[in-house]
C-alpha cells in the first residue's frame, strides 16, 4: 500500500522527534519544492544528494477508472504502447537508448494515476527528459505493433489474474464492492473488451488525457530545484498546454445499503481463507483526520503478529494460520479495506463468526491509549526506514501531487498522524466496518462445478518427457 | 513471521509494464548482490575488527540516525538434513517468535517499542540476518537481536502457530505455477545433491518438525567462524565493535556443517512437464555455469545482459515480446552458489504458444552460441552495466546488501573499485568463446507447468 510520505531528512527528523514526544504537535519544515510551467506542468523536486542518481517520473491524472465503458484496459495498454515510436525513436528504442545510457525505466497504471519513471546517473536527466516530453505528444503507432502489444498484455492478465486464484477472487470482489464507481472494473481490463482494444482507442485516451496541464514532472535525487525548472523549461515547457485536456467526471457509487457475498471455488487456492473488502473515504473525501485514524485503525486490526486479528485467530482460537489486512486511502474518489484470514482447519464459517467478533469489539469498545500509542511509532518507524530510498520518495510525492494533495499535506502527515485519539480510531471503525459497505468472499480449493465442500482437491502431477 | 498471502488487496491494482523478475527469483534473492557491485565515488568500505575478533565491513554514514547491518551464516537450506527438509526456513520464521524471557507476544510488542526490524531469510547457501535500528534504540535493540540468534525460546505454542502457517503457504505455493516450476527444475538438475531439496520442506517435514530440530539447525549453523556482517549508517568503528562484540560474541566460535559436495546440473538434457490446470504455461529452463571466481563468469554475466538480463533491451525480450507479442516475462539471469552455477532463465506464455516460445529461446540461445553476437550488442551491454552500477548504491540498505554479497563471495573492498574495469575489459572475443563454452543447448534443463502444447511449431 502506498501511503504518504515526505522527503527522507525531514520526515527522519521530525518522526524521531515525534516518536520520542507523540503527543506533541510538530510543524513540518518542507524539502521538497514544488512550481509550475507556464503550461501548466507541475513539477516536483526532492533532492538526495547521498548518490550521484537521479528517479525522474511523470505522472498523468489520468487512471483506469477514466476509461470510457466497454474500453477497458485501454489506460493501461496505452501505457505499453507509449514505448513504441515518435518521429523521433524508432519502434522500441525508447528502453534502449536509456539502457545504453545506464538507466532503468519502467511504468505503471493505477486506477487513478499513469506513471513513466527512470532512474540514471544524473548527468543524464536531460535526455531522458527530452524523450519523455517527446513521446508526451508525439506517439506513433502502426496496427500491427499495436496488434503484438495486446497480446503482450492479455498473457501478462494471464500471469496476474488468470494463473491466480487469490487475484481472481479480489477481481470479482472489487467488482462487488462498488455499485456504479469504474472502481470495480480492473486496472488490466476484461479479457474480453481486451481483446478489441484498437490503436484508435488508443489514441482517442491518448489525445484526450495526455498533456503537460494534465501532467506532474517528479525529480528525485542530486538535483536542485533550481537545475530541475531550468532543464524542466527547455524540454516540457515547450509544449504547448492542451485547452481540451479533459478532467475526471466520474459517475459515483449511491450508499451501500445491504452486505454483499460470494464464493470463489478454485481447485488451486490452497487453504480456505477468508476476505472482507469495505468501501472507506480516501485521504482525498475524508473528513480532517478520519484518514490517518483509518491507517492507525488496521494498523491495531489487522497488522503484523500483535494485531487483534491475528492475536484472536492465530493465537488464541488457533482458527486461522494467517491474517492480515490493510487500508489503502490513496485514491481520489473513495478507499478501501480489506481484511482477510487464511483458515488452518477450512472452517471458514467459524473463522468468519471470530473475525466478526474481532471488529464488533472494536466497534464497541475502540482501542487502547498503549495500542495507539504503538501504532504511530510503528507507522512512523516505517515511514522513516522507507524514506531511504529516493524511488519511494519519489513515488509517494507524484502519487499524492497527481490525487490532489498538497506538498503541505504530504508533509504534514506526521502531524496529522499524531493528533488522531483513541476516540477517532473507535469513530471510524464504528462508522466504517459496518456490513452494509462491505463484500465478504471466500476462496475455496475445491473444483468449480457446484459441489458441496471438503471434496478432493486435484493435485499437480508429473510426468517427465525426453 | 511468514505469512500466506494468497491475496494481497492492494498488489492486483496496479498493472505494470514489466513484471519485477525479483518476484520469479524470490527463492535467490538474498545473494543475488554478487554479481553486480560497485560503486560510487565517494563511499568509504571500512575493515572493522571487534575487541572480540569479530569482522565487519562498515560504510559509515551519518546524515541519517539509523542504521543498516546485514549479516550471513553459511548453510541455508543445504544444511536441512535428510527428512527435515525446510528447517531453516522455519528458524527464519522462529526467531521474533520469543527469546530469553521474553515470550512471542512480549518480544514483538518489545521490537515495536524500539522501532526495530528484525527479519531472516534463507538461501541455500546461507542464513542471512537483517537489522535496522534508530540510533537513539540501537544499544537496546542490539540486544535484542542478541537474544533472537542465542537465546530463541521455540514454544511448542509458538512451534503450532508458525507450523500452521508454513503448512498454508505449502499448500499455496504447491499450485503456484511459478513456484512448482522452480523447485522441479532444481529437483531434476541436481537430484541426489542438497541443491535438489525443497527449502521450505514438503507438508510431512514441516508437520513433524519439532522445537529440537529447530534448536539442533540453530546451534550447528551460527557461529562466529562462516559469520559475515556489513553495516551501514550512523555508527563509528568504535561502537560498531562494542555492538558485535554483544550481538554474536557468545556464538560458538565453529559452525557443525554437513559437507555439501560440489556439483553441476545434470547434462544432456531434460524436458519435465508437471501438468495444471492454467489458461498459461509458465517454464523455467537452464543448464550450468562457471564458478564465481572463474575469468570467465564477468564475460557470461554482459553475454547474460545481451540475451535475457533486466530491461527490455535484450535479445530474447525482442523476440519473444516485442516481434511476437508471446509472453510478457521473458528473462534469464547468470547465479552462482557455492557449490555450483546456474545460467537460467524463464517464461510464461499461453498453452498453446509454450512450444513456440521454447523454440524462439533455443533458436536464439544457439545463435548466440554460434557466436551471432555484435559489438554493438557488446558496447550497449557494458555501457549500461558501467552506468548503472551507482543505482545499486543509493540507499543504505542496498548498500549494506550489495556489500554482503561481495563478501559472501569471498571478494574484499577493493572488488567495488576494480569491478567497472572488469567489465569493460570484456572483448567480443571473450564473449563468443564463453557463449560457446557456456550456452551448451543440448544440456538445456526445461521445466513447464500448465497445460502446454509442444509439438514443433512454426516459426513466426
Amino acid at each position: 500500500m502506498l501511503k504518504l510520505g515526505v522527503s527522507r531528512p525531514t520526515i527522519t527528523a521530525m518522526a524521531l522527534f515525534m516518536l520520542a514526544f507523540a503527543h506533541q504537535t510538530v510543524s513540518a519544515e518542507p524539502r521538497a519544492s514544488e512550481f509550475k510551467l507556464s503550461n501548466g506542468m507541475e513539477v516536483v523536486v526532492i533532492p538526495d544528494h547521498r548518490a550521484p542518481v537521479v528517479t525522474h517520473m511523470v505522472w498523468y491524472k489520468v487512471g483506469a477508472a477514466d476509461e470510457p465503458k466497454g474500453v477497458s484496459g485501454i489506460a493501461h495498454f496505452l501505457e505499453h504502447l507509449m514505448f513504441k515510436s515518435t518521429d523521433k525513436i524508432a519502434v522500441g528504442d525508447f528502453s534502449k537508448i536509456i539502457s545504453k545510457l545506464g538507466g532503468q525505466d519502467n511504468a505503471f497504471t493505477g486506477q487513478d494515476v499513469t506513471a513513466y519513471h527512470q532512474r540514471i546517473s544524473k548527468d543524464q536527466l536531460k535526455t531522458l527528459m527530452e524523450m519523455e516530453a517527446d513521446r508526451m505528444t508525439h506517439l506513433r503507432l502502426t496496427n500491427d505493433e499495436v496488434a503484438t502489444e495486446r497480446q503482450v498484455i492479455i498473457e501478462e492478465r494471464r500471469s496476474r489474474i488468470d494463473n491466480n486464484p487469490g487475484a481472481r477472487l479480489d477481481e470479482q470482489m472489487n467488482a462487488a464492492l462498488y455499485l456504479s464507481h469504474p472502481y470495480g472494473v480492473p486496472v488490466i481490463g476484461w479479457a474480453h473488451e481486451m481483446a478489441n482494444l484498437s490503436r484508435e482507442d488508443a489514441l482517442r485516451f491518448y489525445k484526450r488525457y495526455y498533456a503537460p496541464n494534465n501532467a506532474i514532472l517528479v525529480v528525485a535525487g542530486d538535483v536542485t530545484a533550481e537545475e530541475v525548472k531550468r532543464l524542466a523549461e527547455e524540454t516540457y515547457g515547450k509544449i504547448p498546454a492542451n485547452p481540451e485536456v479533459e478532467t475526471r467526471a466520474r459517475p459515483q457509487d449511491p450508499p451501500h445499503i445491504v452486505p454483499r457475498r460470494l464464493t470463489l471455488k478454485d481447485p488451486r487456492a490452497g487453504n480456505a481463507s477468508f476476505h472482507r473488502y469495505y468501501v472507506a473515504p480516501s485521504y482525498v473525501t475524508a473528513k480532517p483526520g478520519e484518514a490517518e485514524a483509518l491507517d492507525l485503525l488496521m494498523k491495531i486490526l489487522a497488522d503484523g503478529a500483535t494485531s487483534r486479528l491475528y492475536r484472536k485467530l492465530v493465537v488464541e482460537d488457533k482458527l486461522a494460520a494467517t491474517t492480515g489486512g490493510d487500508y489503502s486511502g490513496y485514491s481520489l474518489d473513495s478507499g478501501a479495506i480489506s481484511l482477510y484470514a487464511v483458515s488452518g482447519n477450512g472452517d471458514l464459517k467459524a473463522v468468519e463468526a471470530d473475525v466478526d467478533s474481532v471488529l464488533d469489539e472494536i466497534r464497541t469498545n475502540g482501542v487502547t491509549k498503549l495500542e495507539l500509542e504503538r501504532a504511530k511509532k510503528s507507522l512512523l518507524a516505517d515511514y522513516i526506514y522507507d524514506s531511504d530510498n529516493q524511488a519511494n520518495l519519489a513515488r509517494r510525492y507524484g502519487w499524492a501531487v497527481a490525487i490532489g494533495r498538497s506538498i503541505d499535506q504530504v508533509e504534514g502527515w506526521p502531524a496529522a498522524l499524531s493528533k488522531v485519539t483513541a476516540d477517532d480510531v473507535k469513530k471510524v471503525a464504528d462508522e466504517y466496518l459496518d456490513a452494509r459497505r462491505s463484500v465478504t468472499g471466500w476462496l475455496l480449493p475445491e473444483p468449480d462445478d457446484g459441489k458441496a465442500a471438503g471434496e478432493h482437491v486435484e493435485k499437480p502431477v508429473a510426468h517427465t518427457r525426453s | 513471521m511468514v505469512a500466506a498471502r494468497p491475496l494481497r488487496s492492494t498488489a492486483w491494482r496496479v498493472a505494470s509494464r514489466r513484471m519485477g523478475i525479483a518476484a520469479s527469483l524470490a527463492t535467490l534473492a538474498a545473494a543475488f548482490v554478487a554479481t553486480f557491485s560497485p560503486s560510487a565515488n565517494a563511499m568509504k568500505i571500512q575493515t572493522v575488527k571487534s575487541p572480540g575478533g569479530i569482522e565487519a565491513w562498515l560504510v559509515e554514514e551519518h546524515a541519517v540516525p539509523m542504521m543498516a547491518m546485514r549479516f550471513a551464516f553459511d548453510g541455508g537450506s543445504s544444511q536441512d538434513p535428510a527428512g527435515k527438509e525446510g528447517v531453516a526456513n522455519f528458524v527464519t520464521a522462529m526467531l521474533d517468535e520469543g527469546a530469553g524471557d521474553l515470550v512471542s507476544r512480549d518480544f514483538q510488542e518489545r521490537m515495536e517499542d524500539l522501532s526495530m526490524r528484525m527479519n531472516y531469510e534463507e538461501a541455500k547457501d546461507a542464513f542471512y540476518g537483517n537489522f535496522e535500528t534508530l540510533t537513539a534504540n540501537r544499544d537496546e535493540a542490539a540486544k535484542l537481536l542478541k537474544l533472537a540468534l542465542t537465546k530463541p525460546r521455540f514454544d511448542q505454542d509458538a512451534v503450532e502457530r508458525i507450523r500452521q502457517q508454513l503448512l498454508a503457504s505449502l499448500a499455496y505455493a504447491a499450485r503456484d505455477p511459478d513456484k512448482v516450476a522452480q523447485n522441479e527444475w532444481y529437483a531434476v538438475a541436481f537430484a541426489g545433491h542438497p541443491y535438489a531439496r525443497p527449502a521450505n520442506g514438503t507438508e510431512a517435514t514441516v508437520g513433524k518438525m519439532t522445537g529440537a530440530d529447530l534448536e539442533s539447525y540453530r546451534k550447528r549453523v551460527f557461529a562466529k567462524d562462516t559469520l559475515k556482517v556489513v553495516a551501514v549508517g550512523d555508527i563509528t568503528p568504535e561502537q560498531l565493535g562494542k555492538l558485535l562484540d554483544e550481538v554474536f560474541g557468545d556464538l560458538p566460535d565453529k559452525a557443525e556443517l554437513a559437507p555439501v559436495a560440489k556439483t553441476n546440473p545434470v547434462s544432456g538434457g531434460r524436458q519435465t512437464v508437471v501438468d495444471m490446470n492454467v489458461p498459461q504455461s509458465v517454464a523455467v529452463f537452464g543448464l550450468g555455469a562457471m564458478p564465481r571466481k572463474d575469468p570467465d563468469f564477468m564475460a557470461a554475466f554482459v553475454l547474460n545482459q545481451i540475451l535475457g538480463g533486466g530491461g527490455f533491451a535484450s535479445k530474447l525480450m525482442e523476440e519473444v515480446r516485442e516481434k511476437r507479442g508471446l509472453a510478457y516475462s521473458v528473462y534469464t539471469y547468470v547465479y552462482p552458489f557455492q557449490h555450483t552455477s546456474i545460467f537460467s532463465g524463464g517464461v510464461a506464455t499461453r498453452n498453446d504458444m509454450m512450444g513456440q516460445s521454447l523454440d524462439i529461446i533455443r533458436a536464439e540461445l544457439k545463435k548466440m552460441a554460434d557466436g551471432d553476437v555484435s559489438q554493438t550488442d557488446l558496447d550497449n551491454a557494458k555501457s549500461y552495466l558501467i552506468g548503472s552500477y551507482p543505482l545499486r548504491f543509493d540507499t543504505n540498505a542496498k548498500i549494506a546488501s550489495q556489500l554482503l554479497g561481495l563478501r559472501m563471495d569471498g571478494f574484499g573492498p577493493e572488488y567495488v573499485d576494480n569491478r567497472n574495469a572488469m567489465v569493460a575489459a570484456v572483448t567480443l572475443d571473450d564473449l563468443k568463446r564463453v557463449a560457446k563454452r557456456l550456452l551448451e543447448t543440448q544440456n538445456l534443463i526445461v521445466t513447464i507447468v500448465g497445460k502446454p502444447t509442444l509439438q514443433q511449431a512454426k516459426k513466426g
